[in-house]
């Protein structure tokens, strides 16, 4: 419930950077308790969204460049809330004349089409969550690639895991 | 492509529609796991005929490379059982004059195909009787004339009208697949637009791979495909006409366009439209270039497919909250789910023939490409796997082609994806084979109707 609040609260409002600092241990918090109370975790996925380091590329140290997605979801963890606010701070101190393509993947347990329009999903709440924090959406253009392009070649749950993915290239 | 006209000529009438006492007949509405006993006798090459080349190669004996392409048909269909020639006592020639009945009822054949062929300079023409053993009694005859390089289409033409003639329906080997034909690793795969024979011969590629293509539909005037590229970055509906060349992109929209499809009379495509992440379905005429919005809803809404009279369209939706599949009117109205069992439904595609709309399903880890009818109703699945999806049709609407992906090792090797066919009845599933790995198959009309 509390969780479900913050969310709501996260998206509508703009933060002083203090606050946000606050808001984040907050979060931690929900998370753990969210682990320990619903989820099981095993290893490096989180229910089955993949929580660990590898493919993860860094835009800028400490800036990763991708989120991962459960199974037939484009919804933000709160993982991937995280690393996208300090994209959105990363961008906003690149200033105006970086932009990036937010790509959206899907695993291979899909049909083609439908994963077409789940990627661009995906790439869109990356999208949005990113200009929530202040990022024109003139510098942030979306491309799906579906099932198309697997980071992880695996037949497996932890690879499709690690394909469910947004990850936002420089291009420029 | 070149322009192919074929001359059709009854030219022996003698014995036509006299089926009172035709016993040989062959059932396709069940699996047949008896197919007819045939005996297809190489065609008797006139005396004189110039010689043909394949590929380079000098064609030895046009005659028994045609029959040979017959036969290959028929054992594919399932619904024939070629006899091997070897046992064949009777000389092509004399055989189709007047074959000797009891000789090929020895070898238990129940039908019989006998021809002629000859070719000058720039025409083949090719005759072929069809010969009921039982009753020895003459079935049809028919002749043709083509360019002698469209003689694997004289083989396809013979076919279709044995098929025909025997199982009262329309046959389908006088046909094209399209499909994206695929090289490389998995996580980086080169992927081609290909079109080939329905037999996998004559394949050409229509792309360089130079970009990334994907789900090429042939449209009912068999000409046109259109498909999506990502040529520049940008995912967009394409419109490709296989003779000329020339490809235009449909429509002037500012986001990814995908899953296209034609409307049964060919004017209009019909696709999905993904703005602001949420995807619904389009058409645009093609003469007009009006655009219509058919859905609006905040669900993904994708994979349409016309009914072949052009009244309803089916489509798959996650807007209950998981993909489902749903059929409204064209023009969008009088959406009604058709899906209520366990699991995922995807890619419906509307037979040809109206009654049966043809799926991709997913349930528990699995993959499965069923048929139901319109309503949702007579579900039966044909065939189960790892990973297989995109039905389409065969023209007479009695065998899905399909592709189908490997579960790789360990070590994440070992993928490959092919395409697959299976009878309607589910019965008969059989690989086709391609020079590459391939995907996304879609079955042309008839080139010759």
């Amino acid at each position: 419930m509390l969780k479900e609040l913050l969310t709501i609260r996260e998206t509508h409002m703009s933060f002083s950077g203090s606050f946000k600092k606050l808001l984040l241990i907050f979060l931690a918090g929900v998370v753990l308790s969210a682990c320990a109370t619903q989820k099981k975790s095993t290893g490096q996925m989180q229910g089955d969204v993949y929580t660990g380091n590898d493919t993860v590329e860094y835009l800028a140290s400490g800036v990763r460049d991708r989120v991962f997605f459960a199974t037939n979801k484009s919804t933000l963890t709160t993982a991937s809330r995280d690393v996208l606010r300090k994209q959105a701070a990363w961008m906003r101190a690149k200033g105006k004349s970086l932009s990036f393509t937010i790509e959206g993947h899907a695993d291979e347990r899909g049909t083609r089409e439908y994963n077409l329009a789940l990627g661009e999903r995906r790439a869109n709440a990356v999208k949005d969550y990113l200009m929530t924090y202040g990022i024109s959406g003139s510098r942030l253009s979306v491309i799906s690639y579906g099932k198309e392009r697997p980071v992880n070649s695996g037949s497996n749950p932890l690879a499709w895991s690690q394909n469910r993915r947004s990850v936002t290239v420089k291009t420029n | 492509m070149k322009k192919i006209i074929l001359f059709l000529v009854c030219f022996y009438l003698s014995i036509l529609s006299n089926s009172a006492i035709a016993l040989v007949e062959v059932d396709i509405t069940r699996g047949n796991l008896d197919p007819l006993p045939i005996a297809v006798s190489p065609l008797y090459v006139e005396p004189g005929s110039k010689e043909i080349q394949n590929e380079g190669k000098i064609i030895k004996n046009i005659g028994e490379e045609i029959s040979k392409v017959i036969e290959i048909n028929f054992r594919r269909s399932g619904l024939f059982n070629p006899l091997k020639k070897d046992s064949f006592v009777q000389n092509p020639d004399i055989a189709h004059i007047k074959p000797r009945f009891e000789d090929w009822r020895l070898i238990k054949a129940q039908a019989l195909v006998t021809g002629k062929v000859s070719i000058s300079e720039d025409k083949l023409r090719a005759e072929f009787r069809l010969w009921d053993v039982v009753a020895s009694k003459e079935m049809i005859a028919l002749a043709f004339s083509t360019t002698p390089d469209n003689w694997r289409r004289v083989a396809h033409i013979i076919s279709d009208k044995i098929y025909q003639r025997l199982t009262g329906e329309t046959g389908y080997f006088d046909t094209r697949i399209i499909y994206v034909s695929e090289t490389g690793k998995k996580t980086q795969r080169y992927k081609k637009l290909a079109i080939m024979d329905q037999d996998g011969a004559n394949v050409k590629y229509l792309t360089l791979g130079n970009e990334l293509v994907l789900t090429p539909r042939f449209s009912p005037k068999n000409q046109l495909v259109t498909y999506l590229s990502y040529f520049r970055n940008l995912p967009r509906v394409y419109l490709l006409d296989i003779e000329t060349g020339v490809q235009e992109v449909v429509g002037d929209f500012p986001g990814m366009t995908f899953a296209p499809r034609f409307s049964p009379d060919g004017k209009k495509i019909i696709m999905s439209f993904a703005q602001d992440g949420n995807s619904d379905i389009y058409t645009m005429n093609l003469e007009t270039r009006v655009v219509e919005r058919i859905t609006d809803h905040t669900s993904i809404d994708t994979s349409p497919s016309y009914s072949p009279d052009g009244k309803y369209i089916c489509f798959n939706s996650d807007r209950s909250g998981l993909q489902q599949i749903y059929v409204m009117r064209s023009d969008g109205s009088n959406v009604k789910r058709i899906t209520f069992g366990k699991g995922l439904y995807g890619t419906p595609v509307w037979s040809p023939r109206g009654d049966l709309i043809a799926f991709t399903k997913v349930h528990k880890g699995k993959f499965y490409i069923g048929v139901m009818r319109a309503d949702g109703s007579g579900e039966r699945l044909l065939t189960e796997n790892f990973y297989q999806e995109a039905p389409s049709w065969s023209p007479n609407g009695r065998v899905l082609i399909f592709y189908r992906e490997t579960k790789t090792n360990s070590q994440g090797e070992g993928f490959s994806a092919k395409l697959w066919s299976i009878d309607l009845t589910g019965y008969n599933e059989r690989l086709i084979e391609t020079e590459t790995d391939g995907s996304d198959p879609s079955w042309s009309s008839l080139l010759s109707k």
